[in-house]
């Protein structure tokens, strides 16, 4: 298994081999590994004073590295930046060795470091297209991140906008906000429940988070059948409901509406083969109260005819009077 | 047509017309400033609207536009790394010119579902070379141009090019190389990028 070729023709076929004689002893490298070892040199030099061989272990010497002729070998640099290799070393005709070297995975490090062009591989190797890959999936990695940061934005944004409580799907605070607003623009007297569950903490406390969903759900099922289409139904806060009902100022009827509601929610609540027992307390207010009727003003006047209601023993009815 | 085209088409007229301008071409498109994103999909219909839109807004023939991307792509430093990629092609222009018959391969490399056009570069004579453009929406081979102006420009050479129909679907751009080492072209730093 012996090489014989012209060292001019070795250069170009293989930019970055080394000739070793005998003794181990470089007497001539490819164009790139010369570029490499420049500040050093390389003919003349120790082959086991330029490389270190890491794999297989234990090669310091000629006659070792004859042994692993054909083996592929990973060495480093000695000196700084000790840049990595892998090899395949051969005898030549005249006792010593051929060694072929390439940067393997490092290869962008060995560019950068030694300051390599396009015209320093050889033209069978994959080195630029290994550069390429890298840059490019680098870019395309890059666009991704901007698309994620993106959607990411446009997620936050959507849910700052969204009119909709996602766990019971009633209307949230800010949609309430918007309907109360409309009908006092448009001057369309509408009553105003302002409902809180009571014993509420207890199912969280005592079934755990998913039945307290559980419940909750439940609730804007109830809330939803015993309200008129046209009716906004709102989940304000963990166990609090608004309901805003359009032309609804009949004292009498909107407190019917409401013990209806109540008197459901008393029923007991299936939770995986457990029964959840809540109730709920109503404090009512109509915008015909006012003679000039202020979103803020009502809940807060619905909210303290509600606490009236707790206070009168829960599963109660209040209207505010003003 | 793939995002990346349509984003193309958009950074080109944001960077070189203003956000202005852009932002009216999305309004004829029925679409927000936001525009196009490079990662998805769209229907190769939208692409030709955009180029309408532009070529309207700008009152310009389609092909001057689209030659003007090309020669964007490669030159605007908001696309030093589309430069890059190009560049790994070749040492020369010449080893460049060879190296866009590998073109689709090399875009799939890098994005896999990026469907570029064929190309196919023959000797037509000494110095001269006849590329081939298929299966890329029509008027590709302007937007070639460009990017083959701009190439020669990078590596220094100095070229002559021209466009013509030939036939259904195919484009033929005629390059003429008068120079290879005309002038300095600009460096090309393999480490520079990743």
């Amino acid at each position: 298994m012996a090489v014989m070729l012209d060292p001019a023709v070795l250069d170009r076929l293989m930019p970055m081999h080394l000739r070793v004689d005998a003794e181990g002893v470089v007497t001539g490298a490819g164009p790139t590994l010369r570029k490499v070892l420049a500040p050093r040199g390389v003919a003349g030099q120790p082959f086991f004073g330029l490389f270190h061989i890491r794999r297989p272990t234990g090669i310091g010497s000629m006659q070792r590295l004859r042994r692993h002729a054909g083996d592929r070998l990973r060495l480093t640099l000695c000196a700084p930046p000790g840049t990595g290799f892998r090899g395949l070393a051969l005898p030549d005709a005249a006792g010593g060795m051929i060694v072929n070297l390439s940067f393997g995975i490092a290869l962008a490090d060995a560019v950068r470091d030694h300051g390599l062009t396009d015209a320093d591989f050889a033209p069978t190797d994959l080195a630029m297209e290994l550069l390429y890959l890298a840059e490019a999936k680098t870019a395309v990695m890059d666009e991704l991140r901007d698309l994620n940061r993106r959607l990411q934005g446009a997620k936050t944004a959507a849910e700052e906008q969204a009119l909709t409580d996602t766990l019971t799907g009633l209307r949230n605070r800010r949609a309430m906000d918007r309907v109360m607003a409309g009908l006092i623009a448009a001057g369309t007297p509408f009553g105003l429940m302002h409902i809180d569950l009571d014993y509420f903490k207890q199912v969280n406390d005592s079934f755990g988070h998913a039945a307290g969903d559980h419940v909750l759900q439940q609730v804007a099922q109830v809330l939803t059948s015993e309200t008129r289409a046209g009716d906004t139904v709102a989940r304000v806060g963990g166990d609090e409901f608004v309901v805003i009902l359009p032309g609804l100022v009949d004292a009498v009827r909107i407190q019917s509406v409401a013990r209806r509601v109540i008197e459901r929610l008393s029923a007991p609540i299936a939770w995986e083969g457990q029964e959840c027992r809540v109730s709920a307390s109503a404090g009512i207010t109509l915008s015909t109260a006012y003679p000039r009727p202020q979103p803020d003003r009502m809940l807060s006047d619905a909210d303290h005819a509600l606490y009236a209601s707790k206070h009168a023993g829960r599963a109660q009815v209040t209207l505010h009077r003003v | 047509m793939h995002g990346l085209v349509n984003r193309s088409v958009q950074s080109f007229l944001r960077d070189t017309y203003g956000a202005g301008l852009w932002s009216v071409i999305a309004r004829d498109l029925g679409m927000g400033a936001d525009g196009f994103e490079a990662m998805m999909r769209y229907d190769d219909a939208l692409t030709d609207a955009l180029l309408a839109a532009a070529a309207r807004r700008l009152d310009r023939p389609r092909e001057t536009i689209l030659e003007d991307i090309g020669t964007y792509l490669v030159s605007h430093p908001n696309h030093e790394r589309l430069r890059r990629l190009l560049r790994f092609g070749g040492v020369g222009f010449i080893d460049f010119l060879h190296s866009l018959d590998e073109l689709p391969d090399r875009g799939r490399l890098a994005v896999p579902d990026l469907d570029l056009p064929a190309l196919e570069l023959m000797d037509a004579a000494p110095g001269q070379f006849r590329l081939v453009c298929r299966e890329g929406f029509p008027g590709i081979g302007h937007l070639i141009v460009g990017v083959l102006r701009a190439m020669a420009d990078d590596y220094g050479a100095l070229v002559l090019l021209d466009h013509a129909e030939d036939g259904p679907g195919q484009e033929v751009v005629t390059i003429h190389l008068l120079d290879t080492r005309f002038a300095a072209g600009r460096r090309f730093d393999l480490a520079g990028g990743a």
